[in-house]
């Protein structure tokens, strides 16, 4: 299990964000620290996905602030474009390029926004690859894999990027299930290796056996969190029990 | 007189400078179109307000006016301030029409990329325009390619309304042949067969194309 450093990367300080009447934050803070696993659980429509997307400015959140290596993200182009560079972002239905090959759409990044050279980008590439188990897939087109295939693609496409912090937006939740093991193997890897993590997920066994911390939310709120043993043995909130009781 | 369509074969040849003239039009049509398409299809989707106002203004006089009305404003409407030949004031005309027609088209296949294709860009640290022009134009000028084909088979037949304005293209030799010995039908069939086989060319590359464009669709 990767260890808590004191380093923190990313804090949320009470943000709000509605969409329309509907107000699915309400005044959420969060601190990421190095080397850390959080895990976000919930029911459908608690926030969650809202929230992670607020982080990396997908949405803007109304009031409050977030902050990056203790820098504030001011709501400009430039500033959320950097920050971007450090925080990858891995979704529900992946979004990989269709129009590029698997290895093409993992060396994108790398070259047009950090401008690295194609050859070096290229070899690291092919390790990522070769760490999600796809480097015999690296020419072929994103409609020729799985959905497994897939999201392991869109991790290495993240990774490729070499950023401090992985978010990761259900990233089983549009998986057959047999393939389900594959990501989660990958994403476990990651976790040992060091890698910050944000993961919204409703997969209770990774939370269980990779969060440092897990977080539960309802109702646009942050209602329980703390270690995996202590949330899932012995939780507190009778919203928590709930619906651990139906899942568990 | 009876018709004598014997005369198809023979004078096919005397209509390749007239054939040349609307492949001219047309290609300058489109070119212009293409460009100035791109450009006001950006407009429409413009959070800008005055941009996409603007913009929506252009698309909705150009749809909703004549091509003959816009050819002749252009000819004989603006001959008070500039005079225009007939060969400019049909690229002008055709062009400005097109152009229309095709941001529509360009608007309608960038909306249809999924928005997490957008997001996903982003998400790497890519600015919007980077992302609009690795990502997402990419994938969208590959699903415009049908209508695009469409729409440059139209402006090829639209051509033929130069005649109009005295432009030298088939139509027009047809009809300056045809009133020469009143074999008006022979020399609109030959016409017809030119503006046949120039289509048939063009989508006959557009469908192939589309087929090679397909290959790695989902």
């Amino acid at each position: 299990m990767a260890k808590r450093s004191d380093k923190i990367m990313i804090r949320v300080s009470s943000i709000n964000k509605s969409f329309g009447k509907n107000q699915v934050l309400h005044d959420i803070d969060l601190t990421v620290y190095e080397g850390e696993v959080v895990v976000i659980i919930g029911p459908s429509g608690s926030g969650k996905s809202t929230l992670l997307r607020c982080i990396n400015f997908l949405e803007i959140s109304e009031r409050g602030q977030i902050y990056f290596e203790e820098e504030l993200i001011v709501h400009k182009e430039n500033a959320i474009n950097k920050m971007r560079q450090s925080v990858g972002m891995v979704f529900q239905h992946f979004y990989l390029f269709p129009h590029m090959t698997v290895l093409e759409n993992i060396i994108e990044g790398p070259i047009q926004v950090k401008r690295i050279k194609k050859q070096e980008v290229v070899v690291f590439a092919e390790e990522l690859l070769d760490k999600v188990g796809l480097l015999d897939k690296k020419d072929f087109y994103p409609a020729m894999l799985s959905g497994g295939q897939k999201q392991r693609v869109a991790i290495a496409r993240a990774l490729a990027m070499r950023p401090k912090v992985i978010m990761f937006d259900e990233p089983t939740s549009a998986l057959d299930p047999e393939l389900v093991g594959d990501v989660l193997n990958v994403m476990k890897q990651l976790a040992r290796d060091g890698m910050t993590m944000v993961v919204v997920t409703h997969e209770m066994g990774f939370a269980r056996e990779v969060a440092d911390r897990v977080i539960f939310m309802d109702e646009g709120k942050i209602v329980e969190e703390g270690n995996p043993e202590s949330f899932f043995l012995n939780p507190e909130n009778p919203r928590v029990k709930d619906f651990l009781g139906c899942i568990i | 007189m009876s018709y004598d369509f014997s005369i198809i074969f023979e004078k096919f040849p005397i209509f390749i400078p007239a054939a040349i003239e609307t492949l001219k039009i047309a290609a300058a049509a489109i070119l212009v179109g293409v460009v100035f398409g791109l450009i006001i299809a950006f407009g429409r989707l413009s959070k800008i307000k005055v941009i996409y106002y603007i913009s929506t203004f252009y698309v909705t006089i150009i749809r909703g006016t004549p091509i003959i009305l816009q050819l002749f404003i252009v000819y004989f409407g603006l001959a008070n301030i500039v005079r225009l030949d007939p060969y400019p004031s049909a690229i002008i005309a055709f062009g400005a029409h097109n152009a229309a027609y095709i941001a529509e088209i360009f608007r309608g296949s960038i909306l249809s990329i999924d928005k997490g294709q957008m997001e996903a860009a982003r998400s790497v640290g890519m600015s919007n325009f980077l992302a609009m022009r690795r990502v997402i134009l990419p994938q969208a000028f590959k699903r415009a390619v049908p209508n695009l084909g469409n729409q440059f088979i139209i402006a090829i037949k639209d051509s033929s309304l130069a005649s109009t304005i005295a432009v030298r293209e088939l139509l027009l030799k047809s009809q300056q042949l045809g009133s020469s010995n009143f074999r008006f039908m022979e020399y609109l069939v030959l016409a017809g067969i030119y503006y046949l086989i120039i289509t048939g060319v063009l989508s006959f590359f557009v469908n192939k194309l589309e087929r090679r464009l397909a290959v790695n669709e989902r």
